[in-house]
């Protein structure tokens, strides 16, 4: 049973991740409608900017919050230059093809830019410390920290969505964009706003992910953007609670097939998990846990 | 392998092309391509030959995107795993059984297509982002669960048959390396006039009609779902085929790197955006595109995914029906040019016809000062 337990609260670990990118994810699905392949890589490239700050000697602190600030202006800057054009055709295919073609270029990118020929793994330097809580309960102190991260996240995007003006406009674009228009929302700000929020986010998912392991390298975030992607379908795309919660099954879930799969023959491949979870939601329930169902007129 | 015939509803005004109005002139290129296609490999060392087998495989798998995702408006970021069954199917037959690699290829066909009657019948009720989500999984999960069954020498799902067993059925006459250009050629050249055919065909037209307009499809008594799910199994068997034919050319069935397939799997959608989709002409041009950049920068491990990114972004700003689209474009330009001067002998209505729907405007223009 503490087995269990240790297992359980490992994956709420890495689940925090996965549910701050599935957030992301979420974020930009919401306000723009495009499902962004490229969101795990334009979080590695940012992890690789808050690496290159610690680099040049700034805190662990400061350098994520920089990280978070290059990053959402990044994000905006891409929306305004590379989906916003694209987005009005009709075919899905144009944005998803521009978000795979990001989704090279960044990873390349960060290979390019900041591994040196020959480099070992980079390290980066640890928020929180080592160890567990205390000696009889094997939970670790990163991961009360990783949990305590995600809360502030969601209370503070809650805030920002439910309690301000710019939170009112997001919401109403992402509701309908045409009317928010004819009410003075310039929803080309809004849209912005919400890829600029999601890559921030994603900043700070990559850099917690990249202190979980020992050493990271441009490989980091396409295994976690395929759990962000099971943990947003599994919460439903358009809601932010479901990415969250979905997240943290997706993590446990992942943390549990590791330890207990090869009873059942599936060590090796817990990755099969969140799939099977997909797609028996996406099914029994297209709209995943919690989303909206969506009544389309033809 | 012309490119006219396949009308799409977003360029509807599609006129005859200038091979269909001069009928010689398509004999000609045909033969000028099929001398320069069989002569190929005999002018060229080992090396180059495998890079055109390469380009040709490709160009398969690429078309069988393009007939899900073209042609039928389902987007599949996961054709990777379908190539992989493709290879790991020949390579284990070859490998464990001692079969010949040709023979394997059918094999591959059956496995692969039902494999997209599985895949197909989930993605009747996901579209879109959500389909597209599916079968990324699919090509995420597919090396590992292939490495947790499938065990080469080292104990890596790598399975690299040996040059015997993939050697020329006529020593005498070719060599490996040519042996294997001419399967790829013929098996590529078969596909495509498959596909070429199959898109003026009753079920080519339902498959666009699906693409276009879903509700208006059932209503004119297309089966939707029937249409959706073959195109999802003619298209998975298209890129078990390029599977199958990338062990008979590299040797090698490998799933010990995760995400390899994924990869495949953006880099058969590259070839299809580049050369223009929903087109016959146009996966093979981009796979040449492709290979022939991959090759180009293959020392620097970085640079060519870097530069096939921007690539890809460029193509959707520049060229957004790729290459076989702009060219499309510039003869059609070209012509309404000369069809708007005075000496045109041609009636009016044969040449608002032949002019893209995009350059409508040139119509009115009048006369050109020549």
């Amino acid at each position: 049973m503490e087995l269990f337990f240790n297992q359980f609260f490992n994956g709420i670990g890495s689940g925090v991740v996965y549910a701050s990118v599935a957030l992301a994810l979420v974020i930009i699905y919401r306000t723009t409608g495009v499902l962004n392949f490229a969101q795990g890589e334009m979080a590695l490239f940012s992890t690789f900017i808050t690496w290159w700050f610690t680099d040049q000697g700034l805190g662990i602190v400061p350098a994520i919050l920089l990280s978070i600030l290059v990053s959402m202006v990044g994000g905006a800057v891409i929306e305004r230059l590379l989906i916003r054009p694209v987005e009005s055709d009709k075919s899905p295919l144009n944005v998803v093809i521009v978000t795979l073609g990001l989704f090279l270029a960044f990873n390349a990118l960060a290979q390019l830019i900041f591994i040196k020929p020959g480099a070992e793994a980079l390290q980066m330097p640890n928020l929180f410390p080592s160890g567990n809580i205390s000696s009889s309960i094997g939970i670790r102190k990163s991961t009360i920290g990783y949990a305590a991260i995600l809360v502030v996240e969601c209370v503070l995007l809650w805030l920002l969505l439910q309690k301000t003006k710019v939170g009112l406009k997001l919401r109403a674009v992402a509701s309908n964009p045409e009317s928010s228009k004819l009410v003075g929302i310039n929803t080309g700000v809004m849209l912005m706003t919400g890829w600029g929020l999601a890559a921030g986010i994603g900043a700070l998912a990559g850099s917690l992910a990249a202190m979980r392991g020992t050493g990271f390298d441009t490989s980091l975030m396409q295994q976690v953007l395929v759990y962000a992607f099971a943990a947003a379908a599994l919460g439903g795309f358009d809601s932010p609670l479901g990415a969250v919660v979905g997240g943290l099954i997706v993590g446990v879930a992942e943390s549990l097939t590791v330890q207990y799969g090869h009873y059942i023959g599936l060590d090796g491949i817990e990755l099969v998990v969140p799939f099977v979870l997909i797609l028996v939601v996406l099914l029994v329930k297209p709209n995943g846990l919690f989303g909206r169902n969506i009544v389309e007129r033809v | 392998m012309t490119a006219q015939g396949e009308s799409s509803v977003e360029a509807p005004v599609e006129g005859p092309g200038l091979m269909t109005r001069v009928p010689w002139l398509r004999v000609v290129v045909g033969l000028v391509f099929a001398v320069v296609a069989i002569t190929l490999p005999f002018n060229n060392t080992p090396d180059v030959n495998q890079t055109f087998s390469q380009v040709l495989y490709l160009a398969i798998a690429a078309m069988g995107l393009n007939l899900l995702t073209g042609f039928n408006g389902q987007v599949s970021v996961g054709h990777g795993a379908f190539y992989g069954v493709g290879a790991f199917t020949s390579a284990l037959l070859v490998v464990n059984h001692g079969w010949y690699l040709e023979a394997t290829i059918p094999v591959s066909i059956v496995i692969t297509a039902v494999l997209g009657i599985v895949v197909g019948f989930p993605a009747l009720r996901v579209k879109g982002l959500y389909l597209a989500l599916i079968t990324l999984g699919l090509a995420v999960l597919f090396p590992r669960v292939t490495a947790k069954f499938v065990e080469g020498p080292g104990g890596v799902a790598l399975l690299q048959p040996t040059r015997a067993q993939v050697q020329s059925l006529f020593p005498d006459i070719l060599e490996n390396d040519q042996y294997q250009y001419f399967v790829c050629l013929v098996a590529m050249v078969l596909l495509f006039w498959v596909a070429s055919n199959l898109m003026r065909s009753r079920m080519g037209r339902a498959m666009i009609a699906v693409r276009d307009q879903e509700v208006a499809a059932s209503t004119v008594g297309i089966d939707v779902a029937r249409v959706k799910v073959a195109s999802f199994a003619l298209s998975a068997a298209y890129a078990g085929v390029a599977g199958s034919l990338s062990v008979l050319v590299t040797r090698v069935a490998d799933a010990s790197n995760p995400l390899i397939y994924f990869q495949l799997s953006i880099e058969f959608l590259i070839a299809m955006v580049i050369g223009g989709a929903a087109t016959i002409t146009g996966p093979f041009l981009g796979a040449a595109l492709l290979v022939a950049i991959r090759k180009r920068f293959e020392d620097t491990e970085a640079l060519a995914p870097a530069l096939l990114g921007f690539a890809l972004i460029a193509v959707v700003f520049v060229l957004p029906d790729g290459i076989v689209g702009a060219y499309r474009r510039l003869v059609a330009r070209l012509r309404s040019r000369r069809s708007s001067g005075p000496s045109d002998p041609r009636p009016e209505v044969a040449r608002s016809n032949s002019t893209g729907p995009d350059l409508a405007g040139t119509e009115l223009a009048g006369p050109e000062p020549t």
